[in-house]
């Protein structure tokens, strides 16, 4: 079994086609897997059994009728409980919507249930994706299945681990400031969050909807191709979703890794500075050294707005989550007090019920931050030193294919050791913030170990909608190194 | 001291388009409470707003027929809020980029009688904006209930500036830009269904003086004699609160129409903090030469452009203009019989008297009138030919408009023709002329009114279906032969 629950999605979809294994046996051995080590682990917030093994024999059916069978069909694929899969169970990890159920399909689901994957088990996450540990959860709080005293990381903190322990071979996050990429650091396993736009927001319960982005987390580059090439696209029903066909990611992989090409790849020195844990910098240097090893040209660039994106995020974010949050009200489903008298009650007892304290946190600054008299000053600023952040970007592309760098300043830490220090748990996004607020694709994947054997993640962030050259790259690195094969002793 | 009132409307205007503004299910009146609602009027976890193509379209529409420049690029943003009818406790609108500003509104005041045309006036908007409606609450006993059903249909909002100077203006601009919303097909207007709601913004200032006084919001005008009547209300109320030495408080009232009095519903302090800002689920529309271009096709001829010409055109009276005109379809049908060689001043007393009747009695739209423009062209033809006399006419209008039959063959199953042929009528005015040789005598001698003698005669042959002039015509010929 040990090889089944860690083999990557490529194999596992070679077994399954040459009928070596069906996807009822996979889907049981997964669920086997998860029952064995979720009481440790706990990346679950709930999981249907009877759903999912229903749905494996379904994809066994569609099989045995001869239907054409795509690398998704019969792989059971988690998902961060902030994104819709009809029938079940959609949380954000709130008490608000503790008892929701959604009766419609994000438009990835969608794509996944058509691409023949299995819908499999709702992940913990910080509530509504807000924190850098999955300790905001209102459920419980999840473990690093490398330590189980230390965080995963957050917000996808649930996919992150669940992928890492063997209780998923794939799942879905989001990433609105890191919540994909630095859990996948801290987790060691790969994680892409996609340009802006690339994937369908629809369904994805809203943090900062100029931010949000779905991705996957896998356990390989290749993987994470596959998963991308089933869920990106331009979606109707989301107009930020870019109408532009998709290109066939997992051979772009393939073609890039074969190519032996010799990128330009840039070192942006501002992440490197203070703060970063110096094990941590060993690893990406060496990462580094391996790159120019294969012959790429290492440049120094600058982004020299970063020492602001953390302020413009936390603007820009908090602006939109107290604007997309009002909606959670106790009136039409969800949490609504029974102490309420009147319709103003209703409203500040539900939202003091069922919001936890970091929610209710970036609430009231986001809600100051977009008040009369104070919207200038702090949101439409934001909004340029964002702009700025993204000229940064486009200006060291003009030098270099990629960038370097690492994906979180620490390895990961101690449950409660910054639980009480907002401003420390926002510095833990530092690398992967300004990502988000350009838009660009960026995806981090395993390069060491501290000796104390805790992960350690390398970010790659690449152009605008090049994600094809980004795993490029990301294989490049992966196919020279096997930091990515080692497991958690669970 | 005499005072002169300084009032802007913002007007609500409902788009009649076949789905909500921002998803797929259909908007409309009259539905099963929370029927018409989908994941995104609900404002469920995770739903996303897409633009309604059509509500952009009539909104450019109608900024194109009242004049207004069109903005290149418009942008949505959120205006913040709580309340129950409002699913996502924000309303997507637009705050400083509207889609239309500028451009007016051509208003007619009373005349000084109902056949005298009133002064005509243009009153000027600051702007129009697209947003979306709200649900509605209804208060029960113990329990509000909320019914989605209008929530995300697309409005939109028309300013004028304040140059509105009595409650007539204000009537007569709700009037005019009601007649010119149908005409664009851009909405029906029904205040009873809530496709236009008014609110006002009232102050008064001594006649002369150039600055404005402090102004009030006038709320819950839901009739146009409501709004005409609050305004006038308003504008007394605070006449008199200057009268007795008092200030006018800026504040908003909630007026009562049945009860004909106002109340203060809060004050300026009280004036929420919306806090707007871009909406990041939309993107900016860009409105190109050619789209506008291909809306601007399809605009039809202003009300009162429509009725100067029907005037011009076919010499109609304005009594009779100012009843075809509110209605285009009604214009259209007259227009239609018109071109079809009916004469106009008598196919328009048909429509305006008969038809109108009609329609009334029967409880039909004319759309479901079964007698159409060449039915009327043929009945205006037939009594113009005298082919049939206009008591027949009325009864072979109320029968063509019960079975939807040509007047022809209304005419000929009824028998009602004036006579059978000439030859007939002929052959009675040669009998008449043979058996009176003294009256021919006194004819040819110079006595024209001889000539009554052998009409009696004739219309006797002819059981009463002879036309008078044409008998008379058909014995003057006779008798100089």
């Amino acid at each position: 079994m040990a090889d089944l629950i860690y083999a990557s999605l490529e194999e596992l979809a070679g077994r399954l086609g040459r009928r070596e294994l069906s996807a009822v046996e996979l889907m049981q051995a997964v669920i086997a897997r998860t029952k064995a080590v979720d009481d440790r682990v706990r990346a679950f917030n709930s999981f249907d059994e009877a759903d999912a093994l229903e749905q494996a024999r379904a994809s066994d059916a569609r099989r045995a009728a001869g239907r054409e069978a795509g690398p998704l069909e019969g792989i059971p694929i988690g998902f961060k409980d902030v994104i819709a899969v009809a029938g079940q169970p959609l949380t954000a990890s709130s008490r608000m919507l503790a008892n929701f159920v959604s009766p419609y399909d994000a438009t990835v689901t969608a794509k996944l249930k058509a691409a023949g994957a299995l819908c499999w088990g709702r992940l913990n996450l910080d509530e509504f994706a807000m924190g850098s540990s999955t300790e905001n959860s209102a459920r419980h709080v999840t473990a690093n299945p490398w330590d189980l005293e230390r965080v995963p990381g957050g917000s996808s903190g649930g996919s992150a681990a669940a992928v890492a322990a063997g209780e998923a071979p794939a799942a879905l996050g989001s990433d609105t400031g890191g919540s994909i990429r630095q859990p996948a650091a801290l987790c060691s396993v790969v994680g892409l969050k996609p340009s802006y736009g690339r994937v369908s927001r629809y369904g994805l319960i809203a943090f900062a909807s100029s931010l949000d982005q779905i991705g996957p987390f896998t356990r390989t580059v290749g993987d994470a191709a596959t998963v991308l090439g089933a869920i990106a696209g331009h979606d109707p029903r989301d107009s930020t979703s870019l109408p532009a066909p998709v290109p066939d990611y997992r051979r772009a992989v393939a073609d890039f890794a074969a190519s032996g090409r010799r990128w330009r790849l840039g070192i942006p020195k501002e992440y490197f500075g203070a703060g970063l844990d110096p094990e941590v910098g060993a690893a990406v240097q060496a990462a580094i050294e391996e790159y120019r090893r294969l012959g790429c040209e290492i440049r120094e660039v600058s982004l020299p707005h970063t020492r602001y994106a953390v302020a413009a995020y936390y603007i820009i974010a908090t602006a939109e989550c107290s604007s997309n949050l009002a909606r959670y009200d106790g009136v039409r489903y969800g949490h609504r007090s029974s102490a309420a008298k009147d319709v103003l009650e209703l409203y500040f007892k539900s939202r003091a019920e069922g919001f936890g304290p970091e929610v209710k946190r970036r609430i009231i600054l986001g809600t100051y931050v977009l008040s009369s008299g104070y919207y200038d000053a702090y949101y439409l600023r934001a909004q340029k030193v964002r702009t700025l952040i993204r000229r940064d970007f486009l200006a060291a592309y003009q030098e270099v294919d990629a960038i370097l760098a690492p994906t979180s300043p620490t390895p990961a830490f101690k449950r409660g050791e910054k639980a009480a220090d907002p401003l420390a748990m926002y510095l833990s996004d530092i690398y992967t913030i300004g990502v988000n607020l350009a838009g660009l694709p960026g995806l981090s994947l395993p390069c060491g170990f501290t000796r104390s054997g805790l992960p350690i993640g390398l970010q790659i962030i690449g152009q605008p909608f090049k994600e094809a050259e980004l795993l490029g790259v990301a294989r490049a690195y992966e196919a020279r190194t096997a930091w990515g094969e080692r497991r958690p002793a669970l | 001291m005499s005072y002169e009132a300084v009032i802007g409307l913002e007007v609500h205007v409902q788009l009649k388009t076949r789905s909500k503004m921002f998803t797929r299910v259909a908007a409309g009146y009259g539905a099963p409470a929370n029927t018409l609602t989908d994941p995104v009027v609900l404002a469920l976890p995770g739903v996303l707003p897409v633009m309604n193509k059509e509500a952009l379209d009539k909104i450019i529409k109608a900024g194109l027929l009242l004049g207004c420049d069109i903005a290149p690029v418009c942008k949505w943003d959120r205006k913040n809020y709580f309340y129950p009818d409002s699913p996502k406790n924000y309303q997507i609108s637009q705050y400083d980029q509207p889609i239309c500003r500028g451009g007016a509104v051509e208003i007619e005041l009373p005349g000084a009688a109902r056949n005298l045309m009133g002064e005509h006036k243009r009153i000027a908007l600051t702007r129009i904006h697209l947003e979306e409606d709200v649900g509605k609450l209804n208060h029960g006993e113990g329990a509000s209930l909320v019914d989605f059903n209008r929530a995300g249909t697309p409005l939109m909002e028309i300013v004028s500036e304040p140059v509105i100077r009595s409650a007539d203006e204000a009537f007569a601009y709700l009037t005019a830009l009601k007649m010119i919303m149908i005409y664009g097909g851009i909405s029906d207007c029904d205040m009873e269904k809530g496709q236009l709601r008014c609110d006002a913004n009232i102050s008064i200032r001594p006649v002369g003086d150039p600055a404005l006084g402090t102004k009030v919001e006038l709320k819950n005008l839901n009739s146009f004699a409501f709004v005409r009547d609050g305004i006038a209300h308003e504008i007394s109320r605070q006449v008199a609160v200057v009268a007795a030495g008092g200030q006018v408080v800026q504040e908003t009232r909630d007026y009562d129409g049945l009860t004909g009095s106002s109340q203060s519903l809060r004050s300026k302090e009280m004036a929420h903090d919306y806090r707007y800002f871009p909406d990041p689920d939309l993107m900016p529309v860009q409105v190109d030469a050619a789209w506008k271009a291909a809306i601007q096709a399809t605009c039809p001829e202003l009300p009162f452009d429509r009725q100067r010409r029907l005037q011009a055109q076919f010499g109609l009276p304005y009594t009779l203009t100012s009843v075809l005109v509110p209605d285009p379809e009604l214009a259209d049908f007259f227009e239609a019989a018109a071109a079809l060689g009916a004469k106009p001043q008598a196919a328009a007393n048909w429509i305006a008297n008969d038809l109108l009747r009609e329609l009334g009695a029967a409880k039909l739209p004319l759309a479901q009138s079964k007698l159409r423009p060449p039915h009327l062209a043929g009945l205006v033809r037939l009594v113009e030919q005298g082919t049939i006399l206009s008591n027949a006419a009325k009864e072979v209008f109320i029968d063509m408009f019960q079975t939807g039959e040509l007047p022809e063959a209304v005419v000929a199953r009824r028998g009602l023709k004036a006579e059978t042929n000439l030859g007939e009528l002929e052959q009675w005015c040669r009998d008449a002329i043979a058996a009176n040789a003294k009256s021919v005598a006194d004819f040819k001698g110079g006595k024209d009114s001889a000539i009554n003698a052998f009409k009696g005669p004739v219309m006797r042959a002819a059981k009463g279906k002879a036309d008078p002039k044409r008998v008379d015509e058909m014995l003057r010929k006779l008798l100089a032969e």
